[in-house]
């Protein structure tokens, strides 16, 4: 074991991947010698060379390209998109190619080795161009995997099991926790499981869900919550897609109340499809309507941040008008 | 920082100086003229016999099958077609130029190198008719073909999106230390897309062995070149992008084979790439559902009848006693007959089994597809009739 911070648990991913794996390359905007805008690449290119390690023109569109037909060449591309409000450019190679290749070939060529890593999320003041949460659109996406991890320990074993998975992984970083989240993480080699949440607390009154920077948020309104006598079971979904519908729906069934909790706006956004769900499955269970604290359905505004964000507070009162409902 | 293109390395003037279109020459390598007469002897390539017949039957076969499968779209027996004819030589002595380890990522008129590849009439029309028998599971429109053991990437719609990959793919091969290049096949048209940009690029400044084969045929769909750029055709681009760059007749199968030999040459010793614009004309109509007769007139197309490619060429293998009129009369006739056996095999083949709609999403199907392939089975199940490719087979 050693303490790292996210950013440290990211970059000893990528070292074990790259060292286990000489066909693993990592490039994007400015990854190589400078070793990435947070650091999650350093040393990588010193290490492993320009060969496998470097940078990119500055075209996103021409990242996930490039990627793409490396990926289905055979080797192992993990990319990075520098911020995901700017992977946009790169959605035509996301949703059509990348997504579809495997499909489309009848399974004669395949993308499945591509990672696409990406900073997420806001509380950096990074207004609206440096906090989106985009992660529903990637949801919507056939043939796609989406993972996000919520601490360094889990960081580095998704990070490995996406490297790995034969599958295209969108892998999408907490970057408000980049430094604030350290804890232990194995220096050992080891994966933690795609499509499967993470029981962080058990509680007996209403599930809080969410993902990503947002589970310590509602790890805090639950113990505001437990001061007034509820017990809240705490999930961090950790796949977005697919999602983990048995751990959820097991859980609601017991609870019978579930709030979910993301900072992408509202409409639309990934609880939509959680509630729609679990509506479907745990019918007769719900003691209450499924509760949604999200982020409001504007851009992602600077000034207005704290108050746009679904922070402890908004959760707490969700949780007490869930329960009292 | 590289020195060459740093600010301080720039010539200054004291000058207002506008850098124009055109001061840059950029010629056309053509070796047969019209009449198939080669223009200079020095410069033309070796191509044996062999290479010179199969490159020649080819394209007959091509052009024939166009015509057949443009009479089967008509007659409603497959839902789509996209001919290449006028382009035959432009795709198929490129293709020839090449070894067969080289992958090619095509757009989707580029049937001419799949078939100098070896592709089958049977496997085009499995294809076509979206079939079980068709690799790729009948899951797309006609002509999105592909092939692993040719290494002919699968074809999707979306236009330019090869091109990057192409980068990224010549990238895996020099990695891997692989004598081996790709070939990236697009038109003039899809060179305005942010793709083509970010692809030579990248392949540029990465060092990547590939080949970038732009066929200018003058339209896309009905949008002339006029419409589409100002500059000086898709070459002066990729100069610009410090790429090697060759215009060549596309309708000259010894230039374009020439062109094509020195750019895999030269992209395998230096890990560059190298772009080739082929200067040619789509005399076919863009697909099935297009009619040029609204955007360009006879005369016009009757200019390009007379640069024809496959005349022109089998003008110049007569000159070398290498044209057989009765075998090729033989040959075009038992392609004829062959192609139109497989049509009537291939559009009895039934499609691929209801359980291949969730198959290749994944590696293995997650638990929300195999849900839905239970529910979707029950209500084929409950309406037969109304689902009849595949209500006879579900389990």
């Amino acid at each position: 074991m050693a303490q790292m911070n996210l950013l440290q648990a990211i970059n000893n991913a990528l070292v074990t991947a790259m060292t286990d794996d000489e066909k693993v390359m990592v490039f994007g905007e400015d990854v190589g010698h400078f070793g990435g805008v947070f650091r999650a690449t350093s040393n990588l290119q010193q290490k492993f060379g320009k060969g496998r390690c470097f940078n990119t023109p500055l075209t996103e569109q021409g990242i996930i390209g490039f990627a793409n037909g490396l990926a289905s060449q055979g080797s192992v591309p993990v990319a990075e998109i520098q911020f995901s409000d700017y992977i946009f450019p790169a959605f035509d190679q996301i949703v059509n190619e990348t997504a579809k290749w495997r499909y489309r070939s009848g399974g004669q060529f395949t993308c499945g080795t591509l990672t696409i890593r990406t900073p997420y999320g806001g509380g950096i003041a990074g207004g609206l161009y440096h906090s989106q949460s985009p992660e529903a659109f990637f949801a919507h996406i056939p043939g796609m995997k989406v993972v996000i991890p919520r601490n360094p320990r889990q960081a580095k074993g998704l990070l490995l099991a996406s490297i790995r998975d034969d599958n295209p992984v969108l892998f999408m970083e907490p970057k408000r926790l980049y430094r604030a989240s350290v804890g232990d993480v194995p220096e050992t080699d080891y994966e933690l499981p795609l499509g499967k949440a993470d029981m962080v607390k058990e509680g007996t009154d209403i599930t809080l869900l969410a993902w990503g920077a947002q589970v310590e948020i509602i790890e805090k309104a639950a113990a505001m919550a437990q001061e007034i006598g509820v017990s809240c079971e705490v999930i961090d979904l950790q796949s977005i897609l697919p999602w983990d519908v048995e751990t959820i729906c097991g859980s609601v069934c017991k609870t019978g109340r579930l709030l979910i909790n993301h900072e992408a706006p509202l409409t639309g956004g990934f609880a939509s499809e959680i509630a729609a769900t679990v509506q479907e499955r745990c019918f007769l269970y719900l003691e209450s309507p499924i509760a949604r604290v999200c982020g409001l359905d504007t851009p992602f505004p600077l000034a207005h941040e704290k108050e746009y964000m679904p922070d402890h507070l908004k959760t707490f009162e969700a949780i007490k008008r869930t329960v009292d409902y | 920082m590289q020195d060459s293109n740093h600010l301080s390395d720039v010539q200054p003037t004291n000058s207002v100086c506008l850098i124009e279109n055109g001061l840059i020459e950029i010629p056309m390598l053509q070796l047969l003229d019209e009449n198939g007469h080669e223009t200079n002897k020095e410069q033309s390539p070796e191509i044996d016999a062999a290479t010179a017949k199969r490159i020649a039957a080819t394209m007959q076969y091509i052009r024939l099958l166009d015509e057949r499968m443009v009479g089967a779209q008509r007659q409603g027996r497959i839902s789509f077609y996209l001919a290449c004819t006028g382009e035959e030589a432009s795709t198929v002595a490129s293709a020839a130029a090449l070894s067969s380890d080289d992958m090619i990522m095509s757009q989707y008129r580029e049937q001419g190198a799949l078939a100098y590849r070896g592709y089958t009439t049977e496997q085009f029309m499995n294809q076509m008719f979206s079939n079980e028998l068709d690799p790729n599971k009948g899951r797309q429109m006609p002509i999105h073909y592909g092939d692993l053991a040719l290494n002919f990437m699968t074809i999707s719609s979306p236009l330019g999106t090869q091109i990057p990959q192409a980068a990224g793919y010549a990238y895996g091969q020099k990695m891997a230390a692989k004598p081996a290049l790709t070939i990236c096949y697009f038109g003039e048209g899809a060179a305005s897309e942010g793709d083509f940009h970010a692809g030579v690029n990248m392949a540029a400044v990465l060092n990547c062995p590939v080949i970038f084969f732009c066929r200018n045929n003058g339209y896309a769909i009905s949008t002339p070149v006029e419409e589409q750029f100002k500059g000086d055709g898709i070459a002066s681009r990729s100069i610009g992008y410090g790429v090697k760059t060759i215009r060549v007749d596309g309708n000259d199968v010894l230039a374009v084979f020439a062109a094509t030999k020195k750019a895999r040459e030269v992209a395998l010793a230096n890990n560059c790439p190298v772009l080739i614009e082929a200067m040619t004309y789509r005399l076919a109509a863009h697909s099935t559902s297009d009619d040029p007769s609204g955007y360009r007139s006879k005369s016009e197309e009757e200019k390009w009848h007379s640069k024809d490619p496959v005349e022109r060429f089998n003008r110049w293998l007569d000159s070398k006693g290498w044209f057989d009129k009765k075998a090729t009369d033989a040959y075009l006739e038992k392609s004829r007959s062959e192609i139109l056996a497989a049509v009537k095999k291939a559009e009895k083949v039934p499609v691929a089994n209801i359980d291949a709609i969730i198959e290749d999403v994944y590696d293995t199907p997650p638990w929300h597809l195999k849900e839905q392939l239970v529910e979707l089975k029950v209500h084929v199940a409950k309406y037969p009739e109304h689902y009849p490719k595949t209500s006879g087979r579900v389990k």
